[in-house]
Parts: C-alpha cells; structure tokens; sequence
C-alpha cells in the first residue's frame, strides 16, 4: 500500500522508522499497521484531517503513548520509549499542538525546565539565563526579556520559547505539532529559516500543518494519512495541492469555498463608530450590511481580537459608538450582548477554555447560553431542550455517539462545531468569529465556511478574524485590515488578494509586499 | 503590541513579587505602630517575646505553602505540629545526647507524616485536600493517643534558651564567657526563634525552592499537564512537597513543646493553626491556584496576622472583640491583593 517515488530525498538513510505500528484506544483504532520513516536529515510534513492518526503517530515516536503492535527504529536500532523523558533523552523532540509551557514561571524557566543548569545542587539563575538569551537569539527573539513570566508574552511569542526551549533540548529529530498555527507570517518565515538551518545542521524534522502553502514552503517529502492509515509518501513537488487534498479526504470537493454573494448589502446592520480602548484600539470605524461577511486580517495582535472582544462587551473602558439595527447598544457585558436588543455572538479563540466546560456533556455545553430563552419561569423545559440540542447537532453535523457524553470526547472539529451550534441557538444577529478554524482538519474548515455563508444570507452580519489569509481572500466580502490597532484599509471585491493584504498588514505598498512575501522580511532593504 | 517583552529587569521582580513586597509592607507598618505605642518599645525584651510568639505560626504557614504551591491545601499541617508537639514532650528531655535524638525524632516524625501525606496524594490519587482531611485526623488520633491530657516534661535549660537571645543561650550553657565575651556582643540580642526561622528560610526554603524538585513544584501547580509533558519527575516533587510541608510543620511542633514546656493534644488550636496558616500564605502572595509564591512570603504573612493580635493587645479595646477584628484585618488585607481586579480592562482576564 505504500508507494515511495523516485527522488533525491528517498535515497537518505532511515533516521527514525514505523514497522507495522498499530494502536487501539478501546474498541477504537486510531492507526493500523503503518509503516513509515522519516529520512536523516530533511524536513517531512505529514498531512491528513483530524482523526487521521498524525497526532497519534506523534505521540508513539515521542513516547506519550506506546503502540499496541509494531516496532520503532532510530539510526536503525530498534527503540521503545515509555514516556516523553526517554524519547528526549534519545534526541527526539516534540513540539505539541497544546502548548507545554508554564505560565507563572519566567521564559528562562521554561526553556530550561527539562534540565536547568546546576550549581552545588541548585539550579544556576544566571546560567540559565544566558542559556535562555543565546537560544533566543538563535531563533531571533532577542526582543523576549528572560525574565518575564510565559503568561506576560503573546501567544505567537510563546510559540517562540516553546521552539526555544525544545531546542533547549538538543535534539536528532524534532517533531512540530502544528507549530505554526499561531505565529504571524512574518513569525513563520523566520521558523521556516530556523528549520532549514537545523535540518543542514542533520536534525531530521516532522512537522505537522494544516496550511498547505506553508508545507509547500519548508518540507522535502510529504506522507498523507487517512483514517489511521499511511496512504502515501512522496516528495515534496511531486503531487499537485488537488491530489493531496484528494488523498487527504478521498472524496471529491467541488470548491474549497462557497460561491461569494455578488448583490450589495444595503441594510446596515453592525456599525462600529470610532471605538477606542487603551493603545489597543485606535478609532475603529466598520460597517457590515445585512449578509455581509466581513473578514479582519493582518498581523496576530494587531487589535483583531480586541475589536471583537469590545463589541462583546468583554473589554472595561471602551470609547466609541455601536449601533446595531439603528439603535445605540452598550457593550457592558457578554451577557448584554447576547440580550434581545443585541443579539450578538462571538466564537472565541481557544475552545477549550472559552468555549466549552470540558468535562460537562455535549447538551450541557450547546444550550448553555440559550438556557433562558429554553426556561419557563423556574425550570428548564426539557423537551425544548431536547429539540434545541437535536437541532443543533443537526445544523452543524457534529458526529456525536451520544449527546451525554463529555464534549471532551469529541475531535476537535466536532468540538469546535459544538461551540458554533450553541451560539446559532442563541439566534444571533451580528456572529463575531475569533480565529475559528485554527487547527481544524480541512473537511470541517469547509463546513464551517458554508454554514457562514448560509448564515450571512439568512441576514447575519459576520465579523470574521482569520490568520489565513486564504480564508480571508475565499470568505469575505470585504476584508478589513488592522495594523496597530486601527484599520489601514479596507478591501473588497477582486482587491482581495493575498499581495494587497500581506501590503495591508505590513503598512506598506504592495510592491514591496511582494518582496517581502518571496523573500521573508530580511529581504526587505 | 508587545510592551511587555521590553520592561527592565527590576520593574519584571517587582511585578512578579508584589505579593510579597506588599506583606513585607504591611508588616512593617503595624509592627512599627506597635513598638511606637509600646510603653517598651523597640526594646529586645519586646522583640524577643515577639518572636516567640510568631515562629509556631511562621512554621505551619511555611508547611502550608508548599502544598499550596502545587494547587493543594494541606488540612493536617496544624495536625502535623500537634502530633510533634506531644512527641517532643515525652522525649526532649534527659542527657544532651538523648535530647538530640529526641530532636531529630521529631522532626523525622514531622517529615514522615508529610511522606504519608504524599504517598496517599500520589499513589491513592486521592485530592490533596480530602487526603490531608483524612490524615490530620489520624494524626490528632495518635497525639491524643501521647498526650490524652496535657502535660509533660520538657527540658528546662533547653527551654529556656530556645525562647531567649543569644546571650542567655551563651549564659545557659557557658560558652562565650557566659556571653561576656566582646566578639560575641553584635550577636548576643538576636532572639533564638528569629535565628531558626532565618535559618529556615536561607538554608532550607530557598535551597528547595531553587532545586529542580522545587522547580517542578512551581511547574505543576502552573500548569500539571505541561509540567508531565516537559518531561518532569510529577511523583516525586509532589511527595517531596508534602514531606517539606510536614518538615516545617515538625519544627513547629517541636518548637512549641520547648515554648510551653509540655505537649498538648489540642484539636481547636490545631485547626486554628491550619486555618491560620492558609490566611498566612494568602497574604505572603502566594496563589491558592498554585505555581506562585513562596515560604519567604508566608512568613511574612504568618508576621502580619500575629502583628495584628500584637496591636490589639496594646490597645485596651475587649479582648473578646479581636477575633472579629482579626477577620476584618485578614479580608482587608486579602482584599488588598484584589485591587488589581479594578485596574484590569480585560475582564476576560478575571478568569484566568
């Protein structure tokens, strides 16, 4: 089943290899009798949806979890890792999805954490230190003061430490679990550097994306994955981004987006005027009519998230007008702006700690925020219940064994759809998305973009903010882009591309974006 | 907008210690109040007699900080020093030698009890607060089993220049000239409790602390999940902990047994002591949350309540009164840390 092409980068030796590796999780088996390996020294993306089993392939080659049948091979000896500190101990280094580092302790810290330099027993404050200063260095984060506690740093610059602090670690192969999700373009450009210097260094890298441009940036071979099987390894070029796609969700897809509306959208629905907040908001001044999605790109950090998070009410001090239908609304709290005048819903960035109660079942967490409207006086109506939660599971196809169960139980795109279908019973007028299809497998990502389109013509306005470009320019119909806090421009229609809006989020003109996109930001005179 | 990654060193321990440096103030005020209207004030009768009253406390809120440290409490701290305190009254006592295996019994008994309290957290899966519910009252079992009424038989001598300053330590045991001696003078006023409790503090707490167990401490109660996943011992480091908490809470119970000369199974005072404890490790800074803080700070809380009671006693207000007074004191004090909640525009952060 497996058919390896001719190339340059099949003739390296093995650097690690899967033999017939199958594990089972109960009843369920998440990969069966896969062989794979990856070559000493390059780059090797794996792809697949969620579920395919790449999370699981990683977590056997780093030693979180040990297979059920099969065998490991590192250089070509055979290997068994039973936890994480083994599989590092043996050079092999993993950077996971859900970031492993310590929020209340310094960068130095976490860098060091797996092995702090010692001194009579105790571990060396300054040596740590300028082991922390040099790694950053090494990954051009000389910015981050070592100092600082993790949970004082943006998300894209914790990212960074994590690359810093597995590095910390010296590895022979370093695995990237979505690594890049969270970094801005230029963030990427400079990881994408930082693993070509270490794969001519001879570190063999596996890395994971969801980002098809981005695997067609950095990686020299490519495996695809399917339903906990191994379909294809191949070199990097050798497949065009259709026959991947096809591999990946072996059905046809007709568009990757859903056709764009063409008529105007005259009733104004959502108008922000002049909103401010701290230095983080700087005047912002938006319109979206009736059936209009409104994409928000440019850097991470920029004020997207804070835009949202003001006209939810979360942010304390905001200056500015809204007005939604007409009428002046206050933005106290979330529960203001999901009240009948309002109608507002905002799908936050991270699901598992603004979106869901893990623990609590797959009905507890989709009527949650609907639980008034299902209510009569003191009680909950179950049978209204019960319709609302069939509802939504039938409005967003979540696959679910039964509604009982924990959401935790779920895939992460059915738990992203689960925090989707709580909001759509609310009945919102104005949707704000927050990065909604981060690390989301592709079949869901498509879901997602034609239910907003289905959503925007039932009279929605949509205030989306991606950090994929691609959705931006496949989605909107206009895309505002924020630098500093304020909106540089706003783009509609055939403007919508990738050029104007990488221009756009750096502040400058578009020929020199250009550049910028080929080059990275050091090509930049 | 990344105005964080560029502040200066110092404004980044500020930041990072403000917890601490604001108990460190507190105390500071009220304990210069007290001594201005002591009619002896800022004499070392006064200081010493201070520090005797403090250090019970001051131990326990160290014992009870490095649970908390993990996102645990730890209910049997006061237990813990009981259990100490009737053990040291039958066996501190007899020849220097026996003495000092007494000593180092009791303080292996405090230790021991704090292993148990980690075995049972680690290996039964059990929360630490339910476990250490359950263990405290085995503990105050076995003290009352010791001591069914108080009493006992403590050394005299000893007592007496374990809750002196260092010239009647000189004095008691001849070393010195008896304390006479001219190098010995710029260190003779300096109290025994204070000197144990520094001492506690320079060559136990912070060696710990800066260990890579003590690392992983602060690491799992940031984050358990990311600390398993950087490849950490968890098992040790929690057992660790509770044996550091049972440790100090040891040194409590052996201190109060030389201070009162006697032992006693006293099941209200040593809940007192725990829930005194928890106050005291609040106001030092550390997050009942875990992963930040530290004993230093506890210290320094254990400083502020005991300060408070000083305070009350100097003024002649009812005594019945100062339970209550204390409570107000302690919410005030606690709601001091609160503030920031006002100054945050993010509310969104209120939850984290």
């Amino acid at each position: 089943m497996m058919e390896v092409s001719p190339g340059a980068e099949s003739s390296r030796p093995d650097h690690v290899a899967l033999r017939g590796v199958t594990k089972r999780y109960g009843g369920v088996t998440a990969l069966e009798d896969v062989d794979f390996s990856c070559a000493l020294g390059s780059i090797h993306a794996v792809l697949g949806e969620n579920g395919a089993g790449k999370s699981t392939l990683i977590k056997i080659m780093s030693g979180v979890v040990q297979p059920s049948a099969g065998e490991m091979f590192l250089d070509g000896a055979p290997v068994s890792f039973p936890n994480p500190h083994a599989a590092n101990d043996a050079g092999v280094v993993c950077i996971f999805q859900e970031l492993s580092l310590l929020p209340d302790l310094s960068v130095a810290d976490n860098i060091s954490i797996g092995d702090p330099p010692r001194r009579f027993g105790m571990i060396d404050a300054r040596a740590q230190r300028r082991r922390a200063e040099s790694l950053l260095a090494r990954i051009g984060c000389e910015d981050v003061n070592p100092l600082l506690n993790v949970r004082d740093l943006p998300l894209s610059r914790r990212q960074m430490v994590e690359i810093a602090k597995a590095l910390a670690k010296d590895p022979t192969v370093l695995i990237l679990d979505e690594a890049t999700s969270a970094l801005t373009a230029a963030d990427v450009d400079r990881v994408f550097e930082i693993l070509r210097l270490l794969r001519d260094d001879g570190i063999s890298i596996l890395t994971i994306s969801h980002r098809m441009h981005e695997i067609e940036a950095v990686a020299d071979r490519c495996s695809v994955f399917r339903n906990g099987r191994h379909i294809d390894t191949f070199d990097q070029g050798a497949r065009s981004a259709d026959e991947i796609v096809q591999m990946m969700i072996g059905r046809e897809i007709a568009a990757q987006f859903p056709e764009k509306q063409q008529t105007p959208h005259p009733d104004t629905v959502l108008e922000i005027d002049h909103l401010s907040w701290e230095d983080r908001l700087k005047s912002v001044t938006l319109s979206a009519g009736e059936g209009e999605i409104i994409g928000l790109g440019g850097l991470d950090g920029q004020g997207q998230k804070e835009l949202l998070l003001a006209l939810f009410g979360v942010l304390k001090g905001v200056s500015g007008a809204v007005r939604i239908g007409g009428s002046a609304v206050a933005l106290t709290s979330p529960r203001n702006a999901k009240s009948a005048g309002v109608r507002m819903a905002l799908i936050p960035e991270d699901r598992k700690t603004e979106g869901l109660m893990l623990p609590m079942s797959i009905t507890d967490n989709l009527v949650i925020s609907s639980l008034d409207a299902l209510s009569n006086g003191l009680f909950v109506d179950r049978k209204a219940l019960e319709t609302a939660v069939d509802d939504g599971v039938a409005r967003m196809q979540i696959k679910v064994g039964s509604v009982d169960d924990p959401v935790s139980t779920l895939s992460g795109g059915n738990q992203q759809k689960v925090v989707i279908a709580k909001w759509l019973l609310t009945d919102p007028k104005v949707i704000l998305l927050n990065d909604p299809t981060r690390g989301i497998d592709v079949g869901t990502k498509q879901e997602i973009y034609k239910l907003l389109r289905a959503l925007a013509a039932d009279g929605a306005a949509i205030l989306f903010y991606s950090t994929d470009y691609e959705e931006l320019i496949g989605c909107c119909d206009r895309v505002a882009v924020m630098y500093d806090g304020a909106i540089v421009t706003v783009l509609a229609g055939d403007a919508i591309t990738e050029t104007n809006i990488v221009a756009s989020a750096l502040n400058i003109e578009a020929q020199d974006a250009a550049k910028t996109v080929a080059g990275g930001p050091e090509a930049t005179p | 907008m990344n105005t964080a990654t560029g502040s200066s060193d110092l404004r980044i321990r500020i930041r990072q210690n403000a917890g601490l440096l604001t108990a460190i103030a507190v105390f500071l005020v009220f304990y210069i109040f007290y001594n201005a209207n002591h009619p002896r004030g800022f004499s070392n009768a006064v200081l010493i007699q201070n520090s005797n009253e403090v250090f019970t406390l001051a131990m326990v809120a160290m014992a009870q900080t490095v649970p908390v440290l993990l996102g645990g409490l730890d209910l049997s701290v006061g237990a813990i020093m009981t259990l100490v305190n009737t053990l040291a009254s039958h066996v501190m006592n007899g020849s220097p030698l026996q003495m000092l295996g007494g000593a180092l019994l009791c303080l292996a008994t405090g230790a021991l009890c704090g292993f148990f309290n980690g075995c049972v957290v680690v290996f039964g899966r059990i929360q630490p607060i339910i476990a250490t519910l359950a263990t405290g009252a085995i503990f105050i079992g076995i003290a009352l089993f010791l001591r069914p009424s108080p009493g006992g038989d403590v050394d005299g001598d000893l007592s007496w220049a374990a809750t002196n300053d260092l010239l009647e330590v000189a004095a008691t045991y001849g070393f010195a000239e008896g304390g006479e001696a001219a190098w010995f003078q710029p260190i003779a006023w300096i109290p025994v409790p204070l000197l144990i409790l520094i001492a506690m503090g320079a060559l136990v707490w912070l060696p710990y602390a800066r260990s890579v167990t003590g690392r992983t401490v602060y690491a799992i109660g940031s984050g358990e999940g990311a600390a398993y996943m950087s490849g950490l011992n968890i098992e040790r480091a929690k057992i660790s902990a509770f044996t550091m908490g049972g440790f100090f809470a040891g040194v409590g119970g052996l201190y109060l047994a030389l201070q009162t000369s006697s032992g006693n199974a006293d099941i209200p005072q040593a809940g007192a002591y725990t829930l005194n404890s928890i106050a005291a490790v609040v106001i030092g800074g550390t997050s009942l949350l875990g992963g930040a803080g530290g004993a230093i700070g506890s210290i320094f809380g254990a400083l502020v309540l005991r300060t408070i009671s000083f305070n009350f006693r100097i003024f002649e207000f009812d005594p019945l009164l100062q339970p209550l007074f204390e409570g107000v004191v302690l919410l005030t004090a606690v709601s001091l840390g609160a503030l920031r909640v006002l100054r945050v525009r993010n509310t969104l952060e209120l939850f984290r």
